[in-house]
């Protein structure tokens, strides 16, 4: 695997993705400034990790999706190359139009932080090929901004062609709206590009893959990476 | 009231004037009559208004600590770990592997009172500046909240500003947010007290200081632009309020968390090379407090041509310039030659960098505007001899023991889902899951257990624990030993986890100093802070003073808030939460006649009974270092499963505690279920758990060091039961301990 981890000013989970692809096995990421023009050559996953680029000073990700990176983000995409957004990274990669919709803020307007059950909805997709099908995980959310909304035109596509990846949930895996923690639609924590090679999610996996933290439920996701790239 | 010796003689007769300067503009100034004569005397002449307005920041209590000077010398500031005591931007000490911690807490009570959210986000920027101006990233916040009684109309309007607050900067610069403490007292009403501490670590050998060096070296502004935000925030923070506090809203800074989050990454990256040879941030006093103590430190002078200053707005002034407590700026003195290497690093991070003076050897501070003289002040004066008054002081009378009538006359169940929900005792996860506690992956233990448990970076297999604490209801009580125990609960809180306490540093919040009463609070909360601090080898190292907490001269409850800091191997830490049913669970440190028995000035007496009477528990010192030092031979040896220190609403709200962490229930076998022995707050005490196979090594150990190690009971089951009447269940509790917080904000 040959990663990169694109740095914006105000990104601030760098450090948690780079650590976590270490602990799963990965080689070390190349980080990427954000007035690059082009990718490192020879790459095959690109990470967008969480943070509050440009301070989400205009909406979350905004001004983000416009750097200059991010168009060569797009052609990396395009050519189908793997791209994963983590938080601020998924609210990046909606305002930059590679993923559906767009992350409002929470419904009770409050940032949260804290472990929520994630149901794995897909098992084949190269980000979650190591969880079993309809697993439970707990992974924390922090984010303010993540309401995830579409049209009902684009969510019915989504559901179709079963590009959600992930749902929040409740320990036994019930999906409701008493286990949504900020009012997404069809509580929907994560969801895939057309051809499955670009993954949004608000909750952070790179924030549960050590016993010491608390869990190691987050790791499956960046094994499935490695597998996928080996 | 008396000037200190080094103050120059005052002239007796009436002291010029000039620039429309009157004795009715010195007093808005926040200087006295005598301060403004010993103005004159040391400039030989009237000054003008913008030198006015140095003197009038630069002497304000928040920047002097003229009236609090004396009793902080008297505090215990050294250790063979000690590498940097106060009188620098924060304290340092070493963490072993070439690393250094570096901490301190600061106050942002006024400007939180009149605008929350801004308040609090300034105040948590503030303190991000002073720790990774010395050159450590930044790798915990913590907080310590008081605020007036629920039932005070404003204190849900500030209680979400201020949470809201905190979150809004915390969360965005990636610093984790991961403890501190709550607290809601009608003396609060009208003065809350935001007191915010940041935790960074550093390599020992490359840290910053403030002090200048190098005659002709350039002295660099970098940052935000400045602004007219804050313009005498350090003098509205060294004044009472009064119902017209609402004006000095303009007063208050904005914070821009974002510009704060480039500011760290770009100072680090910059502190990666030579470059610097002095850095400060411009905090309260803005550019007059940074530069004069930049000199002063270093013995020089500096010339500054404030025309170069990066501004936010047109037509600013000199006076505006060097009184603006725009947020987000530092000033640097670069080593010759390396302006352009700094000027790159922060272009990059597009931050304004600006040349905006030199150091002299004059011992003078020159200021100019397009090239005139616009102040010519001579620094050491101004910045050292700055007034230092020992003002008059009263001891705190011992108050007369509490009327404990009828404090068995309530069921103890009863009394236990009360104290476990009410205001204090109530889980504040409403709080703290607003704020990001996990950012930078190194939280082990989160918010809620006695200790925070932050992992170092650079030394994998240690952790840095991390608690705030003080019990204002102690203090008001009995300053001396309510103080006291503020600092041996920090180390108890360390000790729980399983931690080494290292250092401390100190919130000092409290009324107007010029009344005897409220000053011999002070006097009174130093001693016991030093006797503690002496006791438990457990020293200060940084810290803030807040005076003047007083709204229309009712003072609050003084807090003297401790954040201590201590050093864990990983391996051998401990939580609270049960870990199994069927573990022993002992209480050690019980005085020897019963499980507890202080019940006055308790939480029980205030929330069950109504009354607040009555001296605090004492803390046995040599016996709170002794019981500590069990607790954590314990931990390390691996023989107990749970850790909890006893403090607010005693053994059973700390058995309930651990239970509800765990979600597994106790049973306990006590001498009597009186409210003495189930809510007493007596000292030095805590409740560890053991297996059955490891109970007899508890045992043997608390033998061999001479301390009793009492079996109180088992856990099992999934409710409290005390000499077989069962009590609350879990469900029941975590209702009551959850329920109130988000409960009454919705309200």
């Amino acid at each position: 695997m040959h990663a990169a981890i694109l740095l914006f000013p105000g990104t601030n989970r760098e450090r948690d993705m780079a650590r976590a692809l270490e602990v799963a096995g990965a080689p070390a990421p190349v980080f990427v400034w954000h007035r690059e023009t082009t990718l490192p050559a020879g790459l095959d996953l690109v990470i967008l990790p969480g943070g509050f680029s440009y301070g989400d000073y205009l909406r979350s990700g905004a001004m983000a999706a416009r750097s200059p990176i991010l168009e060569a983000v797009r052609r990396f995409a395009d050519q189908g190359g793997m791209v994963l957004g983590v938080c601020n990274g998924f609210q990046i990669l909606t305002e930059a139009g590679l993923l559906p919709g767009a992350l409002m803020r929470n419904r009770d307007l409050r940032f949260i932080c804290r472990c929520v059950g994630l149901r794995v909805e897909r098992t084949d997709t190269p980000f979650t090929t190591r969880y079993a099908a309809g697993a439970v995980l707990s992974v924390p959310v922090a984010h303010h901004d993540g309401n995830y909304t579409a049209d009902d035109d684009t969510l019915a596509r989504l559901e179709g062609e079963g590009r959600v990846a992930f749902r929040y949930c409740d320990a036994a895996g019930v999906v409701s709206d008493a286990t949504n923690p900020n009012g997404s639609r069809g509580n929907i924590a994560g969801i895939v590009s057309e051809n499955r090679r670009v993954l949004g999610m608000m909750p952070h996996p790179e924030n549960l893959v050590e016993p010491a933290l608390g869990g190691i439920d987050g790791r499956p996701l960046f094994e499935s990476l490695l597998e996928a790239l080996p | 009231m008396s000037a200190a010796p080094d103050t120059p003689a005052r002239p007796q007769a009436e002291p010029p004037y000039t620039d429309g300067i009157t004795p009715a503009v010195v007093a808005e100034h926040g200087l006295t009559p005598d301060e403004y004569r010993t103005v004159v005397a040391i400039l030989g002449r009237a000054p003008n208004r913008v030198e006015l307005g140095i003197f009038s920041v630069m002497w304000s209590e928040h920047c002097s600590y003229k009236s609090s000077k004396k009793w902080l010398k008297t505090l215990p500031t050294t250790a063979p770990w000690v590498i940097q005591g106060p009188g620098e931007n924060a304290g340092v000490i070493d963490i072993g592997q070439g690393l250094a911690a570096v901490f301190k807490m600061e106050s942002h009570n006024h400007p939180s009172y009149i605008e929350p959210y801004q308040g609090a986000a300034t105040g948590v920027g503030g303190i991000l500046r002073d720790v990774f101006t010395m050159g450590a990233r930044p790798v915990a916040n913590l907080n310590a909240l008081r605020f007036g009684a629920p039932e005070d109309p404003r204190t849900r309007h500030l209680v979400s500003g201020v949470v809201a607050g905190i979150g809004g900067y915390g969360n965005c610069v990636g610093v984790p947010t991961v403890g501190g403490e709550v607290n809601f007292h009608p003396g609060f009403n009208g003065n809350i007290l935001v007191n915010a501490m940041t935790v960074g670590v550093a390599p020992a050998d490359r840290l910053f200081y403030s002090a200048a060096a190098g005659i002709g070296n350039p002295v660099v502004y970098v940052g935000s632009r400045t602004g007219r935000d804050g313009i005498h925030g350090a003098t509205m923070a060294s004044a009472e309020f009064s119902a017209d506090s609402e004006e000095k809203r303009p007063t208050v800074q904005v914070g821009d968390p974002f510009t704060e989050k480039l500011l760290i990454e770009a100072c680090l990256e910059l502190m990666a090379t030579d470059a610097i040879v002095a850095i400060q941030d411009m905090g309260a006093a803005g550019l007059t407090s940074s530069s004069f103590e930049m000199a002063s430190k270093g013995g020089l002078g500096v010339e500054l041509d404030l025309d170069r200053v990066p501004m936010r707005e047109t037509h600013m002034t000199p006076y505006e310039l060097m009184l603006s407590e725009s947020q987000e700026r530092m000033l640097m003195v670069l080593r010759p030659g390396a302006e352009d290497l700094a000027r790159a690093v922060f272009e990059k991070w597009e931050l304004e960098f600006a040349v905006i003076g030199t150091l002299t050897d004059t011992g003078r501070m020159v200021l100019r505007w397009h090239g005139a003289v616009v102040g010519d002040l001579p620094i050491d004066p101004l910045a050292q001899a700055s007034p230092e008054y020992d003002r008059p002081w009263e001891p705190t009378p011992r108050p007369a023991p509490a009327d404990q009538s009828g404090a068995d006359a309530v069921a103890w169940p009863d009394a236990l889902a009360r104290l476990i929900g009410c205001p204090d005792g109530a889980s504040k996860r409403w709080i703290w899951e607003q704020y990001d506690h996990l950012v930078r992956g190194n939280t082990l233990q989160r918010p809620g257990g006695d200790a925070a448990v932050v992992r170092l970076e650079d030394r994998p297999t240690h952790a840095l624990a991390l608690t705030t604490d003080c019990t204002p209801r102690y203090v008001e009580a009995d300053p001396v030993m309510g103080a006291a125990q503020a600092v041996a609960e920090a180390w108890r809180n360390l000790t729980a986890v399983g931690a080494t306490p290292l250092a401390l540093t100190d919130n000092m919040n409290f009324g107007n100093p010029e009344k005897p009463a409220i000053m011999g609070q002070f006097v009174g909360a130093c001693q016991g802070i030093k006797d503690a601090c002496l006791a438990l080898d457990f020293p200060v190292v940084s810290g803030n003073v807040s005076l003047y907490n007083e709204t229309n001269g009712q003072a609050i409850p003084p807090t003297p808030a401790i954040g201590g800091v201590g050093l864990v191997e990983i391996a051998r830490s401990q939580s609270l939460a049960f870990k199994a049913e069927g573990d022993v669970v002992f209480l050690l440190g019980a005085p020897d006649e019963a499980e507890g028995t202080w019940l006055d000035r308790s939480l029980f007496l205030r929330e069950i009974l109504g009354r607040e009477e009555g001296p605090p528990p004492p803390v046995d010192l040599v016996m709170e270092r002794r019981v500590g030092d069990l607790v954590r031979a314990l931990i390390a040896a691996g023989e107990v499963s749970a850790c909890h220190d006893l403090s607010d609403g005693g053994l059973l709200v700390g058995v309930a505690e651990m239970a509800l962490a765990g979600g597994v229930g106790c049973a306990l076998t006590l001498g009597d279920a009186k409210a003495a022995t189930l809510f007493g707050e007596d000292q030095n005490r805590y409740v560890v758990t053991a297996s059955p196979a490891k109970a007899r090594l508890v045992e043997a150990r608390a033998r061999a060091a001479g301390l009793p190690a009492r079996r109180i009971g088992v856990t099992a089951g999934t409710a409290l039961v005390v000499n077989g009447v069962e009590g609350p269940t879990l469900e029941a509790l975590r209702a009551a301990h959850e329920g109130w917080l988000p409960g009454y904000m919705a309200g």
